[in-house]
């Protein structure tokens, strides 16, 4: 077993493993999880080290390819195929961090541990697999599977009156924009002519001879509307705060930061690099319903009164950013929603975290409840400062890094939307986010909380580590755009090559996609 | 001629007269003996079938009657797995019945018999009398609770509309006869096609729906449906079980001789018909499940829903779609087989048939658990499990043809409908087991050891087609072969 199918086959087996422990051993149950959560994590990071951003052909490293199901007389041809270039290389290792942390706030879960356990594996397994299949049948395949445990586990282990209508609200959202998504995958293994699920072999197909321009206006809106309804593009987002408001602390942590990203990552991969042309048209659509993301669901934030459904709504705003990025087509604005996706992926993780630990220790998050807690908590209290200022965009976090660049990148290509957006992501976000941090942190000490106690030490070493991620990224953007750009720049040259007046040159490109950097680790 | 193919059906008719006769000799306390030597019976029988034929070739014999193809040896397969399952399951249940245990495997053996004719059957009559074969003994099967009410509501119901289906076969029989003047699926195909059937191609037409009628009433399908919540509620478990499976793919394969042996040149003119009724299948399965609280008539509508999607894979006409339809069924042999299975034992326990009936059952029993929780998120179609790929291979079937024509994709739209709402009820049965409240009883189900081996087959059998689909689909290429159908 090599490297990356390593990363997520070792929780996949570890599932089973649990699944083989008896439900009195909780300890050993979590002793193996957290094995295999830090173990996959481990190598991740390893995968991130040996990474270099030297060309190669296709532009994927660290490629495994066999076959799998391949029936000549149907024409059907399924491989295996993994591999990792700049922008999925990003997500894997933010994945297995993140479930490294959800592995570690599963304290929290009293019951049914046996199977909390084995689901939180197969969830964390499924999206590490998800994002490193080349392969659209596996893609797709990974896919479900992390996202059925979440439905479960929202519906057994989760919180407050409406858990119930929250899971039935996610499990038909989530499955229509799933099935919305394969009917366009399969759609594109039929039109593409080249009879394969092979991301990599459709792009070769496609290059050679693109889509007829009917079945890309056909097929291109079943992926963004489909991939769009993963992410919670508005309109189609009302699931998303109320389901992360009732997910288990992990659960949220998990889709939130990583399995959402699977739509935007989907989009950039195969909805716009193979259909150009459909893409043009839908775009300007997109630019604008980014708009619904950042500033309908910033003002929804900023009317909460629950901690959870402030993040689900912010978290929700966020997603409008990689958007902008991903529709502005520009090297700067795309490569700024990787980070941005990154970046994000750690925030919501963090935020999350931080909100569960809160819950355990209080019994609420009602913020108007909540007041003057930084003196008795300063760790928990001070961690979700610097969560909140980052979600506002505060630099010296990743987050500040990927949205300078995202509204840099789609300045040219949409006046209009990133002055609105910026306004709504300064502005909006910063009043919900400091009131938030207001409301539950400064203020008058409350009685009922003087007895609370901060996080002990081993509770702080995922939030440690997601912090540590977010400023690490902050100050050295580098590491990571470094690995994106030239990813994004094969991506771009095939959404591009009908455009071609809004692909700058290449020297043009890699200067702006410089200075950006430079501004972003300029401090303030 | 050559009568030595029918070998495998003589030794499961053999097979039900012994039971039957060594009844007479066995005390009742030992009656389950019986059905486990039956068990033991079929599984010879499943695995000689894999000695002596191969199924490369096309094999006929009673003047053509009866075929023995590369698609009939799959069916018989399927057939003989499946009624081995079900005997195991019926054998656990027999402690049930007051009296008639070993007729109640006699009766399992007579039916899988007609099933496995009906899956060679080459001719109007061999398809008339297997399905009458396998109807007759489910009337007895359906109402073998006799004390209970709604057993016996099951089985009159079953008949007064089985009688009527078979009424509709038997005159579309006639009708296609006296429009081409043979039985025979070969010859008909000629005639059609050297076009000798002339004027009276308005009859033959006529026969041909009627006839559809039937295999519909075998399929449940829309509008031919009416019967399955009642029948599949009121009957024994077993019988339920071999109902959902059996009963179902024994109209899958006759349809699929039908109109790929015996009308392939007239099949096209079906499509729209096929379409309609694929859609309306699905749709009305999952909507009327939505509110079923008891376990086997919710199946009994999921039954329906399945059979809207195997109606996908004829209504494309192809052989991606045949194939997907043998595919599918293989998955939903496993897996329903594997849902009755636990609700026979959980039934035994709880005493009732409702859904609220499976609360705590995490504790109570985590292998039964298990293998409901597996069997619903197969059939609801969610990967790893046999339903995914199953539903995969329809669904892909249906967008390639929605190149030819758009309005495949409305039905694509229609089946991914059908697959949202099934979520839904399928969760509520996760629901039930893991996370439902106000348990009282939590004693340990004690699971004994044939059952967890069927249980065993089943988890095995939904796994593999899941994650290693390759052999077993170019089994099912394979099989399709005999049939006329376009690439």
């Amino acid at each position: 077993m090599s490297l990356l199918s390593s990363i997520f086959l070792l929780p996949l087996v570890a599932a089973l493993v649990v699944l083989c422990i008896p439900r009195n051993y909780k300890f050993v149950i979590r002793l193996v999880t957290l094995g295999a959560t830090l173990a996959s994590m481990l190598l991740a990071l390893a995968l991130f080290a040996k990474y270099n951003a030297a060309p190669v052909e296709n532009g994927f490293k660290f490629v495994e390819k066999h076959a799998w199901v391949n029936v000549s007389a149907l024409k059907l041809d399924i491989g295996w195929h993994l591999g990792v270039d700049g922008i999925n290389l990003g997500l894997i290792v933010m994945g297995a961090i993140v479930a490294f942390a959800a592995a570690c706030v599963s304290r929290e879960i009293t019951r049914l541990e046996k199977e909390y356990y084995t689901l939180l594996l197969v969830m964390t397994g499924g999206i590490l697999g998800a994002f490193a299949s080349l392969n659209l049948f596996f893609f797709y395949f990974f896919h479900e599977l992390a996202l059925v445990p979440t439905f479960i586990m929202i519906g057994v282990w989760g919180h407050g009156e409406n858990r119930n209508y929250a899971t039935f609200k996610i499990t038909i959202y989530l499955s229509l924009g799933a099935l919305i998504a394969l009917a366009g995958l399969i759609a594109l293994y039929i039109q593409s002519g080249a009879n394969t699920f092979d991301i990599v072999e459709l792009t070769k197909a496609v290059k050679a001879r693109p889509l007829p321009l009917a079945a890309q206006s056909l097929i291109f809106p079943l992926l963004l509307f489909g991939f769009g309804i993963l992410v919670s593009l508005w309109p189609f987002h009302t699931w998303a705060p109320l389901g992360y408001g009732a997910a288990p602390t992990a659960t949220a942590m998990l889709h939130a930061g990583v399995l959402k990203k699977f739509g935007l990552y989907g989009l950039l991969r195969v909805g716009i690099p193979l259909m150009p042309d459909g893409a043009t048209a839908w775009l300007e659509i997109l630019a604008f319903l980014c708009l619904g993301n950042i500033v309908y669901c910033g003002l929804v934030a900023m009317r909460q009164k629950d901690l959870n459904l402030l993040i689900g709504n912010s978290s929700v705003a966020h997603m409008g950013f990689i958007f902008l990025g991903i529709a502005s087509l520009s090297i700067v604005g795309v490569t700024g929603a990787v980070v941005v996706m990154v970046a994000h992926g750690f925030l919501a993780a963090l935020t999350f975290g931080l909100s569960g630990a809160l819950r355990e220790k209080t019994g609420t998050l009602e913020m108007e409840k909540l007041g003057g807690l930084l003196r008795q908590i300063p760790f928990l209290g001070a961690a979700l400062v610097m969560a909140m200022l980052a979600g506002c965009g505060l630099p010296g976090f990743a987050n500040f890094v990927g949205e300078a660049m995202v509204l840099f990148g789609s300045w040219r290509a949409f006046p209009l939307v990133t002055t609105l957006a910026t306004w709504g992501a300064l502005i909006i976000g910063a009043v919900y986010m400091l009131r938030a941090v207001r409301n539950i942190l400064h203020g008058p000490e409350k009685s009922e909380w003087a007895a609370l106690k901060d996080a002990s030490a081993w509770a702080k070493v995922p939030f440690v580590l997601l912090l540590a991620a977010l400023l690490l990224l902050g100050v050295w953007p580098r590491l990571l755009t470094d690995k994106i750009q030239p990813s994004v720049a094969a991506i771009l040259t095939m959404a591009n090559t009908k455009t071609a007046d809004k692909a700058a040159r290449p020297g043009d490109v890699k200067k702006a996609a410089d200075e950006a950097k430079q501004r972003a680790v300029q401090p303030r | 001629m050559n009568a030595s193919l029918i070998v495998l059906e003589l030794a499961v008719g053999l097979l039900g007269l012994v039971v039957l006769v060594q009844d007479w000799f066995t005390p009742a306390k030992d009656r389950r003996t019986l059905g486990y030597g039956a068990v033991l019976g079929v599984a010879v029988v499943l695995l000689y079938s894999f000695f002596a034929f191969d199924g490369t070739e096309t094999l006929y014999a009673f003047g053509n009657a009866y075929v023995l193809d590369g698609l009939a040896l799959w069916f018989k397969r399927f057939f003989l797995l499946a009624a081995l399952l079900v005997l195991i399951m019926a054998t656990e249940f027999s402690d049930r019945f007051e009296s008639g245990q070993s007729e109640f495997f006699a009766l399992t053996l007579f039916a899988l018999a007609g099933m496995m004719f009906a899956a060679s059957a080459n001719d109007f009559i061999l398809l008339f009398v297997s399905l009458e074969l396998i109807t007759v003994t489910f009337y007895v099967l359906v109402s073998f609770l006799r004390r209970r009410v709604e057993s016996l509501e099951a089985g009159v119901k079953y008949l007064i509309l089985g009688a009527l289906s078979s009424g509709f076969l038997v005159y579309g029989i006639a009708l296609i006869f006296g429009a081409s003047g043979t039985m025979n699926f070969n010859e008909l195909a000629e005639r059609v096609a050297g076009n000798t059937t002339g004027a009276s191609s308005k009859l033959l037409f006529t026969g041909i729906l009627l006839v559809l009628v039937g295999l519909g009433f075998k399929m449940a399908a829309v509008p031919f449906q009416i019967w399955a919540p009642d029948v599949y509620q009121g009957s024994p478990t077993p019988t339920t079980a071999f109902l959902a499976v059996g009963s179902k793919a024994a109209g899958v394969v006759l349809l699929m001789r039908l109109l790929g042996t015996a009308i392939p040149d007239l099949a096209f003119h079906l499509e729209k018909l096929l379409m309609a009724m694929a859609a309306a299948t699905i749709l009305y399965g999952s909507l009327c499940a939505i509110p079923q609280r008891n376990l086997k008539r919710l199946l009994g509508y999921s039954s329906i829903a399945s059979a809207g999607y195997l109606l996908l894979g004829f209504a494309v006409m192809n052989r991606a779609g045949s194939s997907a339809i043998l595919y599918y069924l293989a998955g939903y042999l496993f897996t329903v087989l594997a849902a009755f299975t636990v609700i026979a034992v959980v039934v035994e326990k709880a005493g009732a048939e409702d859904i609220s009936a499976l609360a705590g059952l995490a504790q109570r029993s985590p292998l039964l658990a298990t293998s409901l929780t597996l069997a619903m998120v197969s059939l609801a179609g969610i990967p790893p499990l046999a339903g995914f790929f199953g539903k995969f291979l329809l669904l892909k079937a249906v967008i390639a043809e929605g190149v030819r024509w758009h309005a495949y994709y409305w039905l694509f739209a229609v089946a991914v409908v059908g697959v949202l709402i099934s979520l839904y009820y399928y969760f509520n049965v996760v629901r039930a087991i893991y996370w439902s409240k106000g348990t009282t009883d939590l004693t340990p189900i004690p699971v004994s050891l044939p059952t967890k081996f069927a249980l065993g087959v089943c988890i095995a059998g939904m796994l593999w087609l899941g994650l290693n689909p390759d052999g077993a689909l170019e089994m099912a290429v394979e099989a399709v072969k005999s049939l006329k159908l376009v690439a």
